[in-house]
């Protein structure tokens, strides 16, 4: 009746993981008790959770970034003490089988549901703004994906309680991800759930790579588009190239672990290192996917705080193609050790220096648009120059490790956790945090507290320098990564300032809290009236912050790169224009239902419930067959309605 | 306090590509379908490199050669590439507004796409039945794998063309339903470019 379930699945034994899912449990309730007193559900449902307005779907995507960041963090402070106390003779306070889940769930929920439900939910926010339209292409899809993104957060946290999660780290290589070795469901939860989100990811890339093509605002042509645009253009072609692999790789595990195939079995013929391979071939440019986007926020943030044009528009472009392009070609760093041989060895380290070059071209645009310029600074700049500072340090271990006989010292090394946390904190992390202080008024309509942003920015910085400087020593050193016991004792100084840094990030999260609150409370004098509060270049300031329904009353017209500024510099400010009726899409609760039904899909292949599965694809069956029906999918906004919202943005009268 | 609104712009440059505006829905629909096809084809090519890597990884099993019957396979394919033709035909006719045409090739696709698949499914049961089933070796999990996902983008085709045919009647051929026919027909189209793939990599040169 319940497949596998039963109440062995609960870890009573396992203090750590009942006490963290009843403190999340219990402040859920809260929150929906709450919702429910204050009677916000009708209010949630009509405006949030069944919106198909890009912005709101893309501040819904940042929302669970954060939240997911603070259950990431919560992994890695654990990692750190253990690593800081379990040390010669001592055990620490985590057993092998709670730590193994530990830094698999880390990595996983930092990729997939920290970093790439931030960077999406960025580019959902600003591009149709910065593009001059009304929405993305397919705005329901848009919220199909965000759900199903959701649903996967949902799953992945599920395993805290019910049942466990896999011990083989987040890249669930095998033969150890197969039935042989993880014959519990921790493996199948990590596999359903990215199916899930890797199915939302290319949707929405596939409705990104759509809008930027075929959606501008007239005059947008594309060397007029801003970089962030580019850049997210970039990102989204990779998805559209790169997810696909993901979701057949780990479809072949799904087949071996359910069906008993042997795609990458020791037995059978398989081949393991195929999985690698395949994993990797989308891994690569999954790097890129996460970064690119974040290169645009700086060349944003820069060139707004600077008061200049970008420097080097077209290079900047160039270099970003240029990485989309090779970054299909550098997968193979990820397993020097492989034994592919010097030759193919030697090609692909080649590569990866290559893919440095565009890189450091961005590098010195940036520098050159902040020399002679009036910077002002403002948090995210802050943000922006720490990333410039600690990205080119990450880069150059980087290139490090791409030669191959480091990489054979270094390899699966905490040299290599350095790096990559070098990167993704330092550049990701960082300009994801630089986007959220920039664009947080436009979203809202107030601007965030300045002084604790720094401090939080501060924290940041200095505590990823304690985390991961120490870790290259250690690397150098010969420690291996995921060790859950250290035997060598004159590693703990460097652990122990380890672990200081993943202190200070904490006072770093609790800053950011401590800034929302505050700016929150204080929001009455921190209003943005003009919309455009840092003095903008690029359209999504044109519009009124938080932008109406609709974005633009009167569709833009662009004449030049920074259309914004232009329309400001010459002055464009037409007479009161006429406002004609504008459609926007209709809400549609279709995302939220899917998404419902996949988290039963989900959770019951994971538990070989197999009677849930079918009513629950069927479900899923009708609702996909009932918008496949569907016609009047938007609804009008009239022209007088519109000239009501945009005289009282512009502070006129009523009008005639 | 200074406030920008925006000119508004002639509505004839709204329209087009490049620089003129957003385009209109039927093109963005159908662009859209051809990225999300792009990625299905990439998703294939996952497949396509694992039966490749696999396919000399018999485990001591039963060998292409041994299994396909290249005379059922021509047949198979001969039936697909005509429901694509046929298939065009349809579009076309609905294009031209023509329900009855329309209607006639639809069910035309449907027959051959459903003898397609009934072939596809009688093969597989035969091998299956003689003890080449997917978890025999990593050959027959990569082969069945790969045909088999191609199959059930073909079922599920043929479902969508159903669904199609049920909205025609009911609703006729306005413009969103001309407009998801001309989805259903890329998509049916890309199954033949995919399965050109797989009749020359794993049926062609497997069967020697």
């Amino acid at each position: 009746m319940l497949g596998r379930l039963s109440w062995a699945a609960i870890p009573f034994d396992e203090p750590i993981p009942l006490i963290a899912a009843g403190v999340v449990g219990l402040v859920i309730l809260a929150v929906l008790g709450w919702i429910v007193m204050k009677g916000w559900w009708p209010y949630l449902w009509r405006e949030w959770l069944t919106s198909v307005d890009h912005k709101r779907i893309g501040v819904m995507y940042v929302t669970l970034a954060l939240v997911m960041l603070v259950r990431g963090y919560s992994d890695a402070i654990m990692m750190r003490s253990q690593q800081a106390v379990a040390i010669g003779g001592a055990r620490g306070y985590l057993p092998p089988s709670h730590y193994d889940q530990i830094f698999s769930a880390h990595g996983t929920i930092m990729i997939f549901l920290v970093a790439m439900p931030f960077v999406v939910g960025l580019m959902n926010f600003v591009v149709p703004l910065q593009l001059g339209v009304r929405d993305v292409a397919f705005p329901v899809l848009n919220s199909v994906s965000f759900w199903l993104t959701a649903a996967a957060a949902l799953l992945i946290n599920a395993s805290l309680v019910i049942g466990n999660f896999a011990r083989t780290g987040w890249m669930a290589y095998p033969p150890l991800s197969e039935l042989t070795f993880s014959p519990d469901v921790g493996v199948d939860y990590y596999l359903w759930s990215l199916q899930i989100s890797g199915i939302g990811t290319l949707l929405a890339g596939i409705n990104m790579v759509t809008t930027i093509l075929k959606m501008r605002a007239p005059g947008m042509f594309y060397f007029r588009m801003p970089v962030f645009c580019w850049t997210a253009l970039a990102t989204n072609m990779l998805i559209v190239a790169a997810f696909p692999i993901l979701t057949a790789t780990f479809a072949m595990l799904l087949l071996d672990r359910y069906l008993g195939m042997h795609f990458f079995t020791n037995a059978g013929g398989g081949n393991m290192m195929m999985y690698v391979n395949l994993f990797w071939a989308w891994g690569h440019p999954e790097v890129y996917i996460l970064i690119l986007p974040a290169f645009g926020v700086f060349s944003e943030v820069i060139a707004t705080f600077s008061g200049k044009a970008l420097f080097g528009y077209r290079s900047m472009v160039l270099a970003t193609l240029a990485i989309c392009v090779l970054s299909f070609m550098v997968w193979l760093h990820h397993f020097f050790t492989m034994g592919a041989g010097a030759d193919v060895n030697s090609f692909f380290g080649i590569m990866s220096m290559v893919i440095a070059v565009p890189t450091g071209v961005k590098v010195f645009n940036w520098l050159f648009t902040l020399f002679h310029g009036r910077v002002v600074f403002k948090t995210p700049v802050l943000w922006s120059i720490g990333f410039m500072v600690t990205f080119v340090l990450g880069g150059m271990t980087g290139v490090l490790l791409a030669v191959p006989p480091v990489d054979f010292v270094l390899h699966n090394s905490v040299f290599l956790v350095a790096h990559f946390h070098n990167v993704i904190i330092g550049g990701v992390l960082f300009g994801a945090m630089a986007a959220y202080n920039y664009w947080f008024p436009k979203a809202f309509g107030f601007t965030l507290d300045e002084r604790l942003g720094k401090a939080s920015f501060w924290c940041w910085f200095f505590g990823f320098y304690f985390a991961f400087m120490p870790l290259y020593v250690l690397g150098l050193e010969g420690m291996t990564r995921r060790l859950e016991h250290i035997a060598d004792p004159s590693w703990r100084p460097l652990l122990l300032v380890a672990e200081f840094g993943a202190i200070l990030i904490f006072f770093g999260i609790l800053f950011q809290a401590l800034q929302l609150y505050v700016s929150i409370r204080t929001r009455e004098s921190r209003r943005d009236l003009t919309g455009d509060p840092w003095n903008g270049r690029t359209l999504e300031w044109a519009t009124s912050s938080p932008p109406p329904p609709y974005n633009f009353a009167v569709m833009p017209e662009v004449r030049s790169i920074d259309a914004f500024w232009e329309m400001k510099a010459t002055g464009r400010i037409a007479p009161e224009p006429r406002y004609e009726a504008i459609e926007v899409p209709r809400n549609s609760p279709t995302g939220f239902i899917i998404a419902f039904f996949a988290v039963l899909v989900g959770f019951s292949l994971i538990w070989r419930i197999w009677w849930i599965v079918i009513l629950a694809l069927v479900a899923i069956a009708i609702v996909v067959l009932a918008f496949g029906w569907s016609e009047n999918r938007e609804q009008e906004i009239p022209g007088a309605e519109i000239a009501r919202l945009e005289r009282a943005r512009l502070g006129l009268g009523p009008g005639e | 306090m200074t406030v920008t609104t925006i000119e508004p712009v002639s509505p004839d440059r709204v329209r087009g590509r490049g620089g003129g505006g957003p385009a209109p829905t039927r093109i963005v629909v159908a662009y859209g379908f051809w990225i999300f096809l792009l990625s299905d084809i990439i998703m294939f090519s996952g497949l396509f490199a694992a039966y490749a890597v696999l396919s000399a990884e018999t485990a001591g099993g039963p060998t292409g050669p041994e299994l396909f019957n290249l005379k059922n396979v021509f047949i198979e394919t001969a039936c697909l590439l005509v429901s694509s033709y046929t298939c065009g035909l349809g579009i076309l006719s609905a294009e031209r507004r023509q329900r009855e045409r329309f209607l006639v090739f639809a069910t035309l696709t449907f027959v051959l796409g459903a003898a397609f698949l009934f072939i596809e499914i009688r093969e597989f049961a035969g091998m299956v039945g003689r003890g080449a089933s997917p978890s025999r070796s990593a050959f027959l999990s990569a082969f069945f794998t790969l045909v088999g996902m191609h199959g059930a983008h073909v079922t599920s085709g043929l479902l969508w063309l159903v669904y199609m045919v049920a909205q025609v009647i009911v609703k006729g051929l306005r413009p969103h339903v001309r407009r998801r026919l001309l989805c259903f027909s890329l998509f049916w189209h890309a199954l033949d470019i995919i399965w050109v793939g797989v009749f020359t990599l794993v049926y062609l040169i497997g069967a020697r």
